[in-house]
């Protein structure tokens, strides 16, 4: 094997990531004595409730609102990617608070946190635009109350609410697949950082590997 | 839907207000579930794992 060329963008993108995050810290197989704590399973959940969230959606697009609003099935599936995204978000708001009252952001993890922020904002626009197709009397509803409120900060012209092809196209294209880069950042950002330590843990254990 | 659930969730909300505040008993329950869960997470010890 000859020696990396380091004017190469792709040896220099190979030597970051094995420095960086080698497969050690990729797929760990152990993990600190203060991780075994409840409070560190609510991230994993929202991940796992976000993969029910993207499997029914998926069904749902193929199946259409004729299947999903009239038949046993399809009502019991539009269920579940409703439940599921709720309970996404009550695991994901307490991950944050968890999060928060453990300053996170330490030991170099700012950029952790900041893109679980991000997240989050991206969440509720998803899921807005998620009760804006349901192709219902509710998603008419919502629309035309939004509207009036996305008008007056003059965003109206490119985020039109009552636009359901537009509202469809983000919410089923664009928002997931931001989200998606998101969460995946986020979750290779831990592994790189490693889970922050409780705040009253010895100095030796707030060290970051590097 | 049938039985009590489906009449409870069939009228609109009853919502509690103080001034300017006001939130739907539903979003109180869920906002105290939560904060249930978050209390539980923390005071209910982790099953041990392997050594």
């Amino acid at each position: 094997m000859s020696t990396p060329t380091h004017e190469m963008w792709t040896a220099r993108l190979r030597s970051s990531w094995q420095r960086n995050l080698p497969i050690e810290k990729l797929l760990p197989d152990d993990q600190p004595a203060y991780v075994a704590s409840w409070i560190y399973v609510f991230g994993v959940a929202t991940i796992a409730a976000l993969g029910v969230i993207i499997a029914s959606g998926i069904v749902l697009a193929f199946q259409g609102p004729a299947w999903y609003h009239t038949s046993d099935i399809g009502n019991f599936t539009n269920s579940m990617h409703f439940w599921s995204v709720q309970m996404f978000f009550a695991f994901m708001v307490i991950h944050l608070w968890g999060k928060f009252w453990m300053a996170a952001w330490r030991g170099n993890r700012v950029r952790t946190w900041i893109t679980g922020a991000v997240a989050f904002v991206v969440s509720i626009a998803t899921a807005f635009t998620g009760y804006l197709v349901q192709t219902n009397f509710d998603s008419q509803w919502i629309s035309f109350e939004a509207k009036d409120g996305f008008n007056s900060v003059g965003v109206g012209a490119w985020f039109t609410v009552t636009n359901l092809g537009q509202m469809l196209l983000l919410h089923v294209a664009f928002l997931p697949l931001i989200l998606g880069v998101l969460t995946l950042v986020h979750v290779l950002m831990v592994r790189r950082r490693g889970v922050v330590p409780p705040i009253d843990a010895i100095p030796a254990n707030l060290e970051v590997r590097k | 839907m049938t039985g009590w659930l489906a009449s409870f969730l069939d009228h609109p909300a009853t919502y509690l207000k103080w001034g300017w505040f006001q939130i739907s008993i539903s979003n109180l329950i869920v906002i105290l579930i939560m904060l249930a869960l978050f209390a539980a997470a923390i005071l209910i010890k982790f099953p041990k794992g392997r050594e």
